[in-house]
């Protein structure tokens, strides 16, 4: 008897010779999909009595589901707080962008901004589904306005708000309508905060804690009344106290509502939360844990001066920092500017790495951080956030190789040690350690003369040249300095070597100025 | 009857999974020619089929021109349950090889009509031919499928209540006489707790209390077991037919592979 329902003439696509992440282990099994769904191949065999009609070999590689980033501002010269007239193409070439950080959907945060701000870039940021364009939106995460002024961080004092005249009301005055919200960071103990969040929870809108001087009373209650989220812990809140535990304290409280889990956005990228105090946090409720980047539109341009909704931020290396006010100094950062932390530029898979190294957890913990907790703290776990049967498959599943970088189906990544980098002028030999047979072997770099900030690298062997170029940030405090090439940080290469993209760390030096 | 006698489990594991792989690739299968093989479930066979698949995936042999037609299934466990035999083989054998999914045959425990299903099953070996191989195991108490004690010994696939279960109550399985009807049986016997059963089975008379004595009167069988199953049985039967393994060995040996020219 032939299967009835359900069976349709679309491919099926079988992945082959990997370990794919399901029931929070890694198992030795063959991963299905047809149609952009997860399939069941026993129920394909024997009711459809189909085999697949694609096989692809993954090469031992681990298949994880997409991560799902519910916190970032922005990337790669994109600020979702910032008005332009295109906020939807900013959002969408974020959204191509992070795929290769395997992240397959998000939330574009915006950080505390004028209502104006939100009337008008609220709307054009609807939620829309992943894809090989880019990963999915599943709505925007607002942090702020309704923030402690104490504890504001990098946001602007000027524009913080409260609710304390007319609740809800305010709410809706200040963000327009509320369509395309999905979290909303508050501080739990401004007034009238708690019908505030039972509104947005009947809302279906997920309530988080955050910038905010609350005691662990106020944060209990605040969960009580709905939140479910705690934006980057220990960040913009009140320090672990033993007598009061404060918004941290959270993680063990036992005046939770019961079989309500809370959840807790964590940065891991090594500088906005010490490893001890990260594993502090891990190892007192692992359930709850969810990796967030807190990107700013700096991550992936490298080093220079950014914004970051009003603010300007200053990047060094993997620390961004609100900055300080303009004036030339050499750069890559002085000691003028700030020392408060703005955001964050390490990319999801960075962060799930620096956070599988610094609480030694399993890569399935790891993974599921990233994954599984952020699909969970959404309600979305039925279709995202694992590879259990009928879930999203959306974009080709990124693969991790055991030992090092990051492999996507589609593209391969590797990266390079500061000790590997070379001087400008010479060629570059790329010896990545994770090397797909057969094509990228003997790839060569040599960087061809040309105006400093256009780099320009012939790829010699594998599959023939290609070209990249590098091109410098959008906007500069100062005339254009000189520019010398430090390291090649990363090398992303497109299937059949036709596109090579480059991450470069490099130093500028203004002339006759210190 | 041929009893092969191994050292161990593994060794018995490999020695049959190496027969089955050379009398599929010496039959010659292809488009018409389909070599159609009864399959068993439990835990004896699982180390057959773990060689079955190796072979499989080194390239030597291929399961595309080959049915299968299973023994038995449960009734009313849904086909997903982990412990229905519709699992059982998938996990351990189907999913790893490339056999055609409409060429390989478990009873529905689920049907409307079992009877129906039962008589369709019957249906379809006859249609396929025949049966050229049937592998089987073997219980504690000499049943062969669930073909418990005092099951007939000329019975057909059929619907049959379980005692020793709880849940489920019910199973259809192939019968005795379904079995025979195969051109060769292949019987899988391992461990001590088999040997009592294994003794009455070949050394004493066809009984319908120790269902697969019946096959002493099939014209070929083969029961491959290892040392411990042999511990009831009498010396002399152990000596001689051991004395006989460099004859049963050249039906192993070379093992074939269908890389080989074909």
């Amino acid at each position: 008897m032939r299967g009835g329902q359900g069976t349709t003439r679309a491919p099926v696509l079988q992945f082959t010779n990997c370990r794919i992440l399901r029931g929070g282990a890694l198992l030795r099994e063959d991963l299905w999909v047809r149609e952009g769904r997860i399939l069941d191949p026993e129920k394909l065999f024997f009711d459809e009595r189909r085999v697949a009609d694609e096989q692809r070999d993954c090469g031992g590689c681990i298949l994880a589901p997409g991560f799902i980033d519910v916190q970032i501002n922005g990337g790669f010269g994109v600020d979702f707080s910032k008005t332009t007239e295109n906020v939807g193409s900013g959002v969408a070439l974020v959204a191509q962008r992070i795929l290769s950080h395997g992240v397959t959907s998000f939330c574009p945060t915006l950080v505390t901004s004028p209502p104006e701000i939100y009337h008008k870039v609220l709307p054009q940021i609807p939620v829309k589904s992943g894809g090989p364009h880019g990963a999915g939106v599943l709505g925007v995460h607002l942090e702020g306005p309704f923030i402690s002024q104490e504890k504001r961080g990098a946001h602007p004092e000027a524009h913080l708000r409260s609710f304390e005249a007319r609740a809800f009301h305010d709410v809706l005055a200040t963000y327009g309508p509320l369509d395309n919200v999905r979290i909303v960071t508050l501080a739990p103990e401004l007034g009238r905060s708690h019908e505030v969040i039972q509104a947005l929870t009947a809302q279906g809108i997920c309530v988080s804690l955050g910038h905010s001087v609350a005691d662990l009373q106020a944060a209990e209650e605040a969960v009580q009344s709905g939140a479910t989220f705690i934006t980057h812990l220990f960040n913009a809140m009140l320090p672990f106290h033993h007598r009061d535990p404060g918004i941290v304290g959270l993680l063990t409280s036992d005046r939770l509502p019961p079989g309500r889990c809370i959840f807790y956005g964590m940065i891991a990228d090594g500088i906005h939360t010490n490893p001890a105090a990260l594993r502090i946090a891990y190892r007192a409720h692992p359930q709850g844990l969810v990796l967030v980047t807190d990107a700013v539109p700096a991550l992936g341009l490298g080093n220079g001066r950014h914004t970051l909704g009003q603010q300007d931020v200053e990047v060094d290396g993997l620390t961004a920092y609100v900055a300080g006010p303009q004036f030339p100094r050499a750069w890559p950062l002085c000691s003028q500017g700030t020392k408060t932390l703005c955001g964050s530029i390490a990319p999801m898979d960075v962060c799930v790495r620096h956070f599988l190294q610094a609480t030694g957890c399993s890569v399935e913990a790891a993974l599921e951080a990233a994954s599984l907790h952020p699909a969970q703290l959404l309600g979305l776990e039925k279709s995202k956030g694992s590879l259990d049967f009928g879930a999203d498959a959306g974009e080709a599943p990124r693969r991790r190789d055991p030992a090092k970088g990051w492999v996507r189906a589609q593209t391969l990544w590797c990266l390079m040690t500061p000790s590997e980098s070379r001087p400008p002028t010479s060629p570059v030999s790329w010896c990545g350690r994770r090397r797909k047979p057969g094509y990228n072997q003997g790839l060569r770099l040599e960087r061809m003369p040309g105006p400093s900030w256009t780099l320009t690298w012939r790829a010699v062997g594998g599959a023939g040249l290609q070209r990249a170029s590098w091109d410098p940030p959008s906007r500069w405090a100062l005339p254009e300095p000189q520019v010398t090439l430090e390291a090649v940080t990363w090398i992303n290469v497109q299937p059949a070597g036709l596109t090579l993209s480059l991450g470069v760390a490099c130093r500028a030096a203004y002339p006759g100025l210190h | 009857m041929r009893l092969v006698i191994l050292d161990n489990y593994d060794l018995a594991s490999e020695w049959a999974a190496k027969y089955i792989c050379n009398r599929i690739i010496q039959f010659k299968p292809g488009q018409d020619r389909y070599f159609t093989l009864g399959l068993p479930t439990g835990s004896t066979p699982l180390g057959c089929y773990k060689k079955l698949i190796e072979y499989h995936k080194s390239g030597d042999l291929s399961f595309k021109y080959v049915k299968t037609f299973n023994m038995d299934e449960y009734v009313g466990l849904p086909r997903n349950h982990p412990e229905s035999y519709h699992s059982y083989m998938w996990n351990n054998f189907f999913k790893h090889i490339d056999i055609d999914p409409n060429n390989a045959h478990i009873l529905d425990g689920n049907a409307a009509d079992l009877q129906a299903e039962c008589d369709a099953f019957e249906k379809k070996i006859k249609e396929a031919g025949g049966i050229d191989l049937f592998v089987g195991g073997m219980g504690p108490d000499g049943h062969i499928a669930f073909n418990e004690p005092g099951a007939s010994l000329v019975s057909r696939t059929r619907l049959k209540t379980l005692i020793y279960s709880k849940v489920p109550t019910m199973a259809l399985t192939v019968g005795v006489g379904t079995v025979m009807d195969a051109r060769e049986v292949m019987i899988l016997i391992t461990g001590a707790h088999k040997a009592f059963a294994l003794y009455k089975a070949i050394e004493e008379g066809v009984n319908h209390m120790w269902t697969v004595s019946a096959f002493q009167q099939h014209p070929r069988t083969i029961f491959v077991c290892d040392e411990d199953a042999t511990l009831e049985l009498r010396v002399k039967t152990v000596k001689y037919f051991k004395g006989l393994m460099h004859v049963h060995n050249k039906l192993v040996d070379p093992l074939h592979s269908m890389k080989e020219g074909n």
